[in-house]
């Protein structure tokens, strides 16, 4: 991208760098906003309310998840929601038949999706660019196809919650409530992971090889091992984000566990706020999750939204490839103190 | 059992040489321009659909009519080049996948929105042809006979025309082409239509053999990125061969193990070609 070189870090940090980042403006704008934007359903007790900001932070988490692969590093992950659905099924196996609490479930899925991403980073971050672009495609299929035929997990019939599960979290109600707080504080902790890393020699090591991989290499960076960091980081918190997902919907099937759909929404919403960002793909979920109740609510556009997302996917790549936020903080300088 | 094998490679091997047509636009492009065309999958689909539309409403006979489609075909590619591909050439590569990745959303869901996802077929069928102990499908053989056609056709044009030997110098070295004299944009463009020509008359022949929907473009993507793979991303030949080779595997395979698992098997075989031979296996050496 034209704009990269401008969402590099300005002064380049040595070790211990996370009270420099505390320090930052555009930190606590982007917890601010998180925080904000979270509490507000909980302090009005509106429920319609809570869902509707409940799929956004989901949202919002998973692309600046994704954004740590493919931002920061500069490799496209098609397939990143393959580590949604599969720590979803494993927390839930865990809740279902092994009867676990939510917590060690979530911490199961968070990191069995992280030993996955090491493993397939292991074998596929040999490759470069293109070429690992087009096997996260195969991942997904894959891994549906997995699910889809194996035994424990249901096979293609999937898995539910015995209902009664609910009353040791003080009934459905307040399970749902917790799923939404959890959520809330998982967000904030993906923003928080973002900026460390964006601040941290790992950080320059991942900004380098997506400038220049080769380069980076002479220079020393292990590429490698660190695109493994990050993919291994881009797929730890898709992994609890499903498991605190499919406590609260109460079943899970294959389908729903690996939308491929799901994987490109968030792509478009990570290149609509801006790649490489930390408040980018936060606010590109916000901002699609709204269009996208708009278009579904129209009845013109209910069954075009794919298209719509397709299109505006489009113009941003051909015409603003910065995103929102690298195009403002390109244009107007005085911002990037605040937005980053 | 030996003659159940028999049956089952040669089901594979006509299967398999369909695919190679589809790889074989995939591979054309990415060896002429470096860009990866998601817009693959979608693009058979039509094929898919153009067939049946000519097919079920004029009546049409699905293996005549796939010079009209080719025709489409070829528009249909130049069209993407045009809007989506050129501006974005020079750009990383993440810029080409993503906006082949938005024209492949768009068509899917103009796609959905008029055919709904619901399956259709070609309901054309030239009956069973008796070989010795072996019993093969008539479009099968007809289909795989297209398949060969177009394959000669496409080496033909590469190798003794203008304009193919332009494709080739472009895809040798794009700078010492434009020195020459050789438009390369334009040049870019015929490469970009020839490949989506061929994704295209592979989903009209394909059609005639199973029942689609609007979505079935994602797993013919998938098998044209294995068998690209196999043989050599860039090497159009190899294309073919990495599609027999992908159709006996999904002819035998299913002998030793339930239907399901084929995807995963094949996806295994997808990583281990990308990790152990880049350049597929016909290639030389490491770049």
């Amino acid at each position: 991208m034209s704009t990269a070189t401008q969402t590099l870090p300005q002064t380049a940090p040595a070790l211990g760098t996370v009270g420099a980042t505390l320090r930052k403006p555009s930190f606590w704008v982007v917890n601010g906003l998180l925080l904000v934007v979270g509490v507000l359903p909980l302090i009005t007790g509106n429920s319609t309310l809570r869902e509707s900001i409940f799929t956004v932070l989901i949202s919002a988490a998973l692309a600046a998840s994704l954004n740590i692969l493919m931002g920061y590093t500069g490799y496209v992950n098609f397939g990143n929601i393959v580590f949604f659905g599969l720590g979803g099924y494993v927390g839930f196996f865990a809740m279902s038949a092994l009867g676990w609490n939510l917590f060690p479930s979530m911490l199961l899925g968070g990191l069995v999706s992280g030993l996955l991403a090491a493993l397939l980073g292991f074998a596929l971050l040999r490759l470069r660019g293109a070429y690992f672009a087009l096997a996260t495609i195969g991942v997904n299929e894959a891994a549906r196809a997995f699910v889809a035929n194996f035994e424990p997990f249901g096979a293609s019939t999937g898995m539910h919650i015995n209902f009664g599960v609910y009353s040791q979290y003080g009934g459905a109600a307040s399970a749902l409530q917790l799923s939404y707080i959890l959520m809330l504080i998982v967000a904030i902790v993906v923003a928080c992971v973002s900026f460390f890393v964006k601040d941290s020699r790992l950080g320059l090591g991942l900004f380098s090889i997506r400038e220049d991989e080769d380069a980076a290499i002479v220079m020393g960076v292990n590429a490698w091992r660190y695109k493994t960091i990050a993919y291994v980081l881009s797929a730890v918190f898709p992994g609890i984000i499903g498991v605190i997902f499919f406590f609260k919907n109460g079943n899970i099937e294959p389908l729903d566990a690996f939308p491929f759909q799901r994987s490109l929404e968030i792509l478009v919403m990570v290149m609509l706020g801006g790649n490489g960002t930390v408040l980018g793909p936060i606010l590109g979920a916000g901002i699609y999750q709204q269009m996208r109740g708009f278009l579904l609510t129209n009845d013109l556009f209910k069954n075009l939204q794919l298209a719509f997302a397709g299109l505006a996917l489009l113009l941003i790549v051909l015409f603003v490839p910065s995103g929102l936020v690298g195009w403002i903080r390109g244009r107007f300088p005085v911002t990037r103190r605040w937005l980053e | 059992m030996p003659n159940q094998l028999l049956q089952s490679l040669v089901d594979g091997l006509l299967l398999g040489s369909v695919y190679g047509v589809a790889a074989m636009g995939l591979t054309l492009i990415w060896g002429v321009m470096r860009v990866i065309n998601l817009t693959h999958g979608p693009l058979i689909v039509v094929g898919m659909f153009a067939t049946y539309l000519l097919f079920t409403h004029l009546g049409l006979n699905p293996y005549l009519g796939l010079v009209l489609v080719a025709i489409l075909g070829l528009l249909a590619g130049l069209a993407v080049y045009f809007i989506a591909v050129q501006r974005v050439i020079n750009a990383p590569y993440l810029s080409s996948l993503l906006s082949t990745y938005a024209v492949s959303m768009i068509l899917i869901g103009v796609g959905t929105f008029v055919f709904t996802s619901s399956p259709q077929n070609v309901d054309y069928t030239l009956g069973t042809w008796g070989l010795g102990a072996l019993s093969v499908p008539g479009n099968r053989v007809v289909g795989a006979i297209t398949a060969f056609i177009v394959a000669g056709l496409l080496y033909l044009f590469l190798n003794r025309t203008r304009p193919g030997k332009a494709i080739r110098a472009v895809a040798n070295n794009r700078a010492a082409a434009e020195l020459m004299g050789i438009p390369s944009n334009r040049i870019l463009a015929l490469s970009f239509g020839i490949g989506a020509m061929l994704a295209v008359v592979a989903g009209g022949v394909i059609a005639t053999f199973f029942p689609f929907t609007v979505l079935s473009g994602s797993d013919y993507q998938l098998k044209s990125f294995v068998i690209g793979v196999l043989g050599g991303l860039g090497n159009p030949i190899g294309a073919l061969v990495g599609g027999l080779l992908l159709g006996i595997v999904e002819g035998v395979v299913p002998m030793f193990m339930p239907v399901g698992w084929v995807p995963v098997l094949e996806f295994g075989l997808f990583i281990a070609a990308l990790v152990f031979f880049p350049n597929g296996l016909f290639g030389a050496r490491r770049r």
